[in-house]
């Protein structure tokens, strides 16, 4: 199990040193970092849902404070990049705690209702505070980030920094995972009481992870803003939260690779679509971008009626049924 | 004079109108196998839940070792080397079976949410000796040989026996088995016996709820008859098995 975890780093690692170099349009790179920040919250958003069991409607909030604490705090206070992302975590920590005291120390699905909530709130905020946060207009001129004096001003670079910083999450991810601390909310998950009665303090558990994605998410909404140095209420909308549960859903939840193979299906699917519409279009048919929403929920149902475990495992249950066909069909030859 | 583990004084608990447990006295001797029996609904399972802090007392008294832990949480209970199984076996199906025995381990290790974030697993060393400590528990049960499957793909009888096992990890001084033996044939429950014994002979005090009489006369030391959540006896296995009161409550008269 951890092998393969550390084979798969260093295939991802190998794809992504070589990907520039086969991708070169500016356009598609730029594809790529968003699914990169995508890949980024829906890791954190994997340890509460398919490891802790919670499910949360509200992390396109903590996508966009962090995005906010970076554009407010580098555009119009003049802090530096660094130092604005990390007193983005710390206010995302500080609200998570906030929001997941009361939700979680109850059972069941009171997070989700809290956290949706909370979402709608960030998003009006967004929007109304025009002093704060330029209201819809939002906040312009954030500057770019430097890493070790080599600014992150191309999208080669950028492309770079941003699947750098998934791998180091994936990192930090599955060594919570393969821990005590990850048994302890794999237990919560498969049995509350039976985690409770072996020790394991649920509650304080499931505020802590909920923190702890919470902080992938504001990272990458500081990322976000470092990079398209320009930012509106627009992409924070609960719309995104449910899009980021959908990642996970999509790929598995109950693996951290569900997750990013989710996050990348879904960020890259837009743009196969685009695509797809011009050859429609030959055909006499127009194709909206509305239209993609529709498709979303029509994977989403197939997912759920067909592969409730997610593509990862929905793969490998495709393989197992394939592999005893296969050996079926060579018996029937035999015999 | 052998040390009193476990005292339960005048234990009471209703919800709302319904009373399921009253006026429950009982003391458990510290090394012995104390078994619980009586009919369904009787409340047995709700006295479990008590002692366990799954659910608060509405009076009464919980002793353990002299202190009082009525109401506490479930994981500082359980940090108190006090350890259960649950009636409809609660193990955690996606994890593997040793990882199963490791979350046991949890109260006898320490490392928190910033270590196991920064620490890759293979520097850990407290994390090695958990593994085989609860490679040690799974010999002990004997579901070695079953490590690497999903705690979910086993037997009913073999969860029984890995519950246990995760209860062991914790190296616990008092254990409660709910119902061990239900579901189990007539092999499975002499080896759930013999288990049970072996336990004991730890020194780890067992406290029973099980309706397997075979079972219950043959290893314990003390039985407690509940009926209506009151103890209506206590004795051992011969005394019981005369008691007029206990015919009644299960014959009827």
């Amino acid at each position: 199990m951890r092998h393969k975890d550390y084979m798969g780093l260093g295939i991802l690692l190998l794809v992504i040193i070589f990907l520039p170099f086969v991708i070169t349009n500016d356009y598609y790179l730029g594809v790529l970092v968003f699914t990169a920040l995508n890949c980024l919250t829906c890791i954190g958003l994997c340890l509460l849902m398919g490891y802790a069991g919670q499910i949360s409607l509200g992390h396109a909030a903590f996508y966009a404070l962090g995005a906010y604490a970076t554009g407010i705090l580098t555009a119009k206070l003049g802090w530096s990049s660094w130092m604005a992302m990390g007193t983005g975590v710390i206010i995302s920590a500080g609200v998570a705690f906030l929001v997941g005291v009361p939700s979680l120390r109850l059972k069941g699905h009171y997070l989700a209702m809290a956290t949706l909530g909370f979402g709608a709130i960030i998003h009006i905020v967004l929007i109304a505070a025009v002093n704060m946060t330029g209201g819809p207009s939002g906040v312009v001129g954030i500057p770019s980030l430097h890493f070790f004096g080599i600014e992150l001003n191309t999208d080669t670079r950028f492309f770079y920094f941003s699947w750098s910083t998934v791998i180091i999450g994936l990192l930090l991810a599955l060594n919570l995972i393969h821990s005590r601390v990850g048994r302890g909310l794999r237990a919560i998950h498969g049995s509350e009481d039976a985690a409770g009665s072996s020790g394991v303090n649920t509650s304080v558990y499931k505020i802590k992870v909920f923190m702890v994605s919470a902080v992938y998410a504001s990272v990458a909404g500081s990322l976000y803003a470092n990079y398209v140095n320009y930012i509106d209420p627009g992409p924070f909308d609960v719309m995104h939260s449910v899009l980021l549960l959908t990642m996970v859903a999509v790929g598995g939840m109950h693996t951290i690779w569900g997750a990013i193979t989710g996050a990348t299906v879904l960020s890259l699917l837009p743009e196969f679509l685009s695509s797809m519409s011009d050859y429609f279009e030959s055909l006499g048919l127009s194709y909206q971008p509305d239209y993609d929403t529709l498709i979303y929920g029509g994977i989403l149902l197939l997912m759920m009626l067909f592969l409730p475990e997610g593509l990862v495992d929905g793969m490998n249950s495709i393989r197992r049924i394939t592999s005893t066909m296969f050996i079926r069909a060579r018996k029937k030859l035999v015999f | 004079m052998t040390e009193i583990i476990l005292e339960l004084k005048k234990l009471r608990k209703n919800f709302g109108g319904v009373v399921a447990v009253d006026h429950m006295d009982l003391t458990v001797e510290s090394g012995s196998i104390t078994s619980m029996i009586g009919p369904n609904g009787a409340g047995k399972t709700t006295i479990f839940n008590l002692i366990t802090g799954f659910l608060k007392p509405s009076a009464g008294n919980i002793l353990y070792r002299n202190t009082d832990i009525s109401g506490m949480k479930p994981h500082v209970i359980a940090r108190k080397a006090i350890a259960r199984t649950f009636q409809n076996v609660q193990v955690f199906p996606q994890m593997t079976v040793l990882e199963n025995v490791m979350v046991g381990r949890h109260i006898r290790s320490k490392s928190g949410f910033i270590i196991s974030v920064l620490v890759p697993p293979f520097c850990r060393r407290e994390d090695k000796k958990n593994r085989t400590d609860a490679e040690k528990w799974l010999d002990y049960v004997g579901l070695g040989h079953e490590s690497d499957k999903t705690a979910g793909s086993l037997s009913l009888g073999n969860q029984r026996k890995l519950e246990i096992a995760r209860a062991l990890a914790m190296e616990p001084k008092i254990i409660l088995l709910d119902e061990p033996a239900s579901g189990l044939n007539a092999r499975e429950t002499v080896v759930m016996g013999r288990l049970i014994e072996k336990i004991r002979k730890m020194d780890i005090t067992v406290v029973l709820v099980e309706h397997d009489m075979e079972l219950v006369m043959d290893i314990s030391d003390q039985i407690g008859v509940i009926n209506f959540g009151r103890c209506i006896a206590t004795g051992n296995p011969a005394e019981i098995q005369s008691n007029p009161e206990v015919i009644a409550a299960y014959l009827g008269e």
